[in-house]
């Protein structure tokens, strides 16, 4: 089975928001970063893939098996980290051991132990005690402890300072360093995602915007700059999404038009410019 | 052998990899048969993509720098190898073009200019 994740043509319905046929997989050994902005169904995924939400179509399977009728063997291999902590904020480092080791049979106590001193958590110290990031850590050891193939991780970054954003980075990287384990994370920091993901799936209103090869999807536009009266009519309706100011302007092309734009200044751009033009009031481009 | 990523080069992380290993290889200071940091600790130690140093790799075994030999890791070629020949007669081609414009400039005639190379020759054999 080289998928650890694959969901097809998933559905869920609220009022006042779709989440409509999102389709992905993520092979094994290998980081995705799912994004797109506040509200665009990125939690909403998650939680379905966990079962914690009812789909209302399509198909989520995990390590080849179904996350519903299979939900007990697809959860021991299952890690998860939300972006607020699931413990009980009165228990200590090692109170929240004993309680989170009992549902897993391969719970390898000394690995535990090893993670919270790498990672400098105090055992004694109560959960509310903790900084965010080191919470975020607990989490991270936990899932570590019972040795999870596919790591989820719902905006694990925010709220975090740099330091603590950076050694997650450094922490998930090693996770999939043997090929044998995947991650999915959600965030809108994209900086982050920059490098570390091998994979995007980029989500939009509930639609799937873009999923594959991280290096694709970037090369797949450019940043256009130039005189406001450089933009003549043919040009800007090439325009994925724009932004004019007084003394010029800036814009998301694709790369296959970038013949039409070259006399003007033409940029790589990154992943935080893709989102922010295609998501512009008014303009969903599809 | 020494490899970094520049964040504002604007070139490719991809490529940065590539002209680092190619110009490794044709420096000499990566030898025949050596081979090439694992790709997925390359990745962990750069803090960029699994995905992005396949495709560094990819090409530079399709440019034929190296072979890759599945479950063992990918290797350099020899330098005899015609393609990195070529490459490095590529190179000669490149800077003597360059020293044919700086001459032209200075109106230096080709005999002086073959002249010089001569010199230049002469001191590089004889260290």
């Amino acid at each position: 089975m080289d998928n650890f994740l694959e969901v097809s043509n998933l559905s869920k319905a609220f009022p006042g928001f779709q989440l409509q046929n999102i389709s992905f997989y993520l092979p094994k050994g290998y980081i995705m970063g799912l994004i797109g902005p506040n509200g665009s169904g990125k939690t909403t995924t998650i939680k379905l893939i966990l079962n914690m939400l009812k789909r209302d179509g399509g198909e989520i399977k995990i390590m080849g098996l179904d996350n519903i009728s299979d939900e007990k063997t697809v959860k021991a291999s299952l890690g998860v980290v939300f972006d607020s902590n699931y413990l009980c904020e009165e228990w200590t480092v090692t109170q929240a051991e004993a309680a989170v080791s009992v549902f897993y049979k391969n719970w390898d106590k000394k690995k535990f132990s090893e993670l919270i001193r790498r990672f400098h958590i105090a055992p004694e110290k109560k959960v509310k005690e903790l900084s965010k990031g080191m919470q975020m850590k607990l989490m991270v050891a936990c899932a570590f402890s019972y040795d999870a193939k596919l790591l989820i991780l719902d905006e694990p970054t925010s709220g975090l300072d740099p330091v603590s954003r950076d050694e997650l980075l450094k922490i998930l990287s090693e996770y999939i360093e043997d090929g044998e384990h995947s991650v999915l994370f959600s965030t809108h920091i994209t900086a982050d995602l920059e490098r570390a993901a091998d994979y995007i799936t980029y989500i939009s209103y509930g639609k799937l915007f873009f999923t594959g090869n991280k290096d694709e999807f970037v090369d797949m536009f450019r940043i256009v700059k130039g005189g406001r009266n450089e933009l003549t009519l043919d040009l800007s309706e090439k325009l994925i999404g724009i932004r004019e100011f007084s003394t010029g302007f800036e814009a998301l092309i694709k790369s296959e038009d970038i013949k039409m734009f070259s006399h003007l200044d033409v940029e790589p751009t990154t992943i935080d410019d893709i989102v922010v033009f295609t998501n512009q009031e008014g303009d969903h481009y599809e | 052998m020494k490899l970094i990523i520049s964040n504002v080069s604007g070139i490719p992380i991809y490529e940065q990899i590539k002209q680092q290993v190619k110009s490794a290889i044709l420096s000499g200071e990566l030898q025949e048969e050596e081979a090439l940091p694992s790709l997925r600790t390359l990745a962990k130690d750069l803090k960029i993509s699994v995905l992005t140093v396949t495709r560094a790799y990819t090409e530079l075994e399709q440019e034929g720098f190296v072979k890759n030999v599945q479950g063992r890791g990918c290797f350099v070629m020899g330098r005899g190898s015609e393609l990195i020949r070529e490459q490095l007669i590529c190179k000669v081609e490149s800077n003597l073009s360059e020293a044919i414009n700086a001459a032209q400039i200075a109106d230096l005639s080709l005999q002086e200019l073959h002249h010089l190379l001569d010199i230049l020759w002469e001191e590089k054999k004889n260290g």
